[in-house]
């Protein structure tokens, strides 16, 4: 019952979401902060991750390539694949679930348990609009930068993995690359990671706007909000690759 | 003037206010008193819409405030201000930014009249040059203080204040009490402060009612509060032995 009661409340945050900002000028500054936190702040960790995974891909499908009916070429084909469909868009946004969106729950919980929501609705602000459409906005553009600079790096960490160790050589894993390649993928990983960045940042946003109590439960609020957009984009990346590549 | 009307509220099975009415003195000091846990926070946040009551009516100046429609009601939350207990200062903007945006958000203001502004509101609670501070880096006080400035940006008609003087020593105490009666006189706003503050009710209290139990139990002024025989006001004013010793004085004063 509770976890309906939830549902229905989120769907009505969502419609007092999409609204337009009452002045434009105020709403331009929050959304280039937010594009600063959500987007700029995360490329490290991004580039971090990114570039140790594609290497361990790259390195893993190697190891297991001892067939000699296979080409050399396939350990570049198969890292792009797992990157571009799988790696860069979902892994990388339950990444980033952990870190945007505890953050941004424990940001508006804060807000909430210090008054300050209810200073902006005593403005006559519609508070839901004015704290998460840009966030919503910001990570629905600036998630599938990062996902496409993702996907770079990664298959940049498979080159260097690949040719420092000595495994291949450059031309054969760079044919790899771009043997099957199909831009639908990109489209496809794209589509999912704006979905994504919606999930994460709308789910952390309800969870962080209804807590109620002190400061113990904007911590429990942040755990459930990274939790529940984790479980809400794995949900979505099955609908969504059913609907999509199937 | 702001009139309440038999307003109940209940959360969940729990009521809280019982068919409570009153009528609040316009360009005065209205205080709404009692122990905590009575009403008292739930009847001025209802009032001013942060919870919907469940029956009766809140007028301000003849308009209900109850039945109106989300639009209607951010007119009329732009002639409130509200001072919060903890100040519920924007944590990521500076002092100056704080008084600048219910400005920047609902007025035309050009720069120059806006920083106008701000330096006048930042003058007129004492804390002239803070523009650039953060909330964490003030004090208890002049958070206060900076709430009271973004209070009366818009030039507001009516001034909540829950509990201004809570977390302070009782002479930063009494600097606050006496901005809020100021500014009440100065611009003939219609203050209603929620405290449990004896002090302030002695300071500035024009007119005081007294919730117990969710119903308004007793109204009067600063002065009568003091000689009431109700019991309940007798057991929350003289609470201390040192407010006893205060009554056992008064008394024999008086006799």
């Amino acid at each position: 019952m509770k976890y309906i009661r939830n549902i229905g409340a989120y769907f009505i945050m969502l419609f007092w979401v999409i609204r337009k900002p009452k002045k434009m000028n105020i709403f331009w500054n929050m959304f280039m902060n937010e594009v600063q936190f959500i987007g700029i702040n995360s490329i490290p960790i991004v580039a971090l991750m990114s570039t140790f995974m594609g290497a361990v891909i790259s390195l893993q499908t190697a190891s297991n390539m001892d067939s000699p009916l296979l080409p050399a070429y396939t350990v570049g084909y198969i890292t792009q694949s797992s990157i571009i469909l799988e790696f860069s868009p979902t892994i990388i946004s339950l990444i980033l679930a952990g870190k945007v969106g505890s953050n941004i729950a424990s940001e508006i919980g804060t807000m909430r348990i210090t008054e300050q929501i209810d200073a902006l609705e005593i403005m006559g602000v519609n508070s839901i609009n004015h704290l998460m459409l840009p966030k919503i906005l910001a990570s629905v553009i600036y998630f599938p930068i990062l996902i496409v600079f993702s996907m770079f790096l990664g298959m940049f960490g498979g080159f260097l993995a690949l040719v420092i160790s000595d495994l291949q050589t450059t031309e054969t894993y760079i044919l790899g690359l771009r043997s099957w390649f199909d831009p639908y993928n990109i489209f496809y990983a794209l589509t999912k990671t704006v979905a994504f960045g919606f999930i994460i940042v709308s789910v952390s946003s309800f969870y962080g706007y209804y807590v109620k109590g002190g400061s113990l439960e904007v911590g429990k609020a942040s755990t459930k909000a990274v939790v529940i957009s984790s479980v809400v984009i794995l949900i979505a990346n099955f609908i969504i690759t059913k609907l999509m590549l199937l | 003037m702001i009139s309440v009307r038999n307003v109940n509220k209940s959360f969940g099975k729990q009521q809280v206010l019982f068919d409570v009415s009153a009528d609040f003195e316009p360009g005065r000091i209205n205080l709404i008193i009692g122990q905590s846990g009575q009403g008292k926070s739930v009847l001025a946040k209802s009032m001013v819409g942060l919870h919907d009551v469940d029956s009766g009516q809140i007028l301000f100046d003849q308009r209900d405030f109850t039945t109106m429609e989300k639009s209607e009601r951010s007119e009329i939350r732009q002639e409130i201000g509200m001072l919060f207990q903890g100040g519920a200062l924007f944590d990521s903007m500076t002092v100056e930014e704080n008084i600048k945006f219910p400005l920047t958000m609902f007025t035309k203001m050009t720069k120059k009249e806006m920083q106008d502004r701000v330096d006048f509101c930042l003058d007129r609670v004492n804390l002239q040059g803070r523009n650039a501070l953060y909330p964490s880096e003030c004090s208890g006080g002049m958070q206060k203080r900076v709430g009271i400035a973004r209070a009366i940006a818009m030039n507001p008609k009516y001034l909540f204040c829950d509990e201004p003087n809570s977390g302070l020593d009782p002479k930063t105490a009494i600097v606050i009490d006496n901005l809020i009666r100021d500014i009440t006189y100065e611009y003939g706003i219609t203050t209603i402060v929620i405290t449990h503050d004896m002090n302030s009710v002695m300071e500035i209290g024009d007119k005081v009612i007294f919730i117990h139990q969710g119903k308004k139990w007793w109204e009067g002024d600063r002065h009568s509060i003091i000689t009431t025989d109700n019991p309940e006001i007798e057991a929350f004013v003289f609470a201390s032995e040192f407010m006893k010793k205060i009554r056992v004085s008064l008394k024999a004063h008086n006799s």
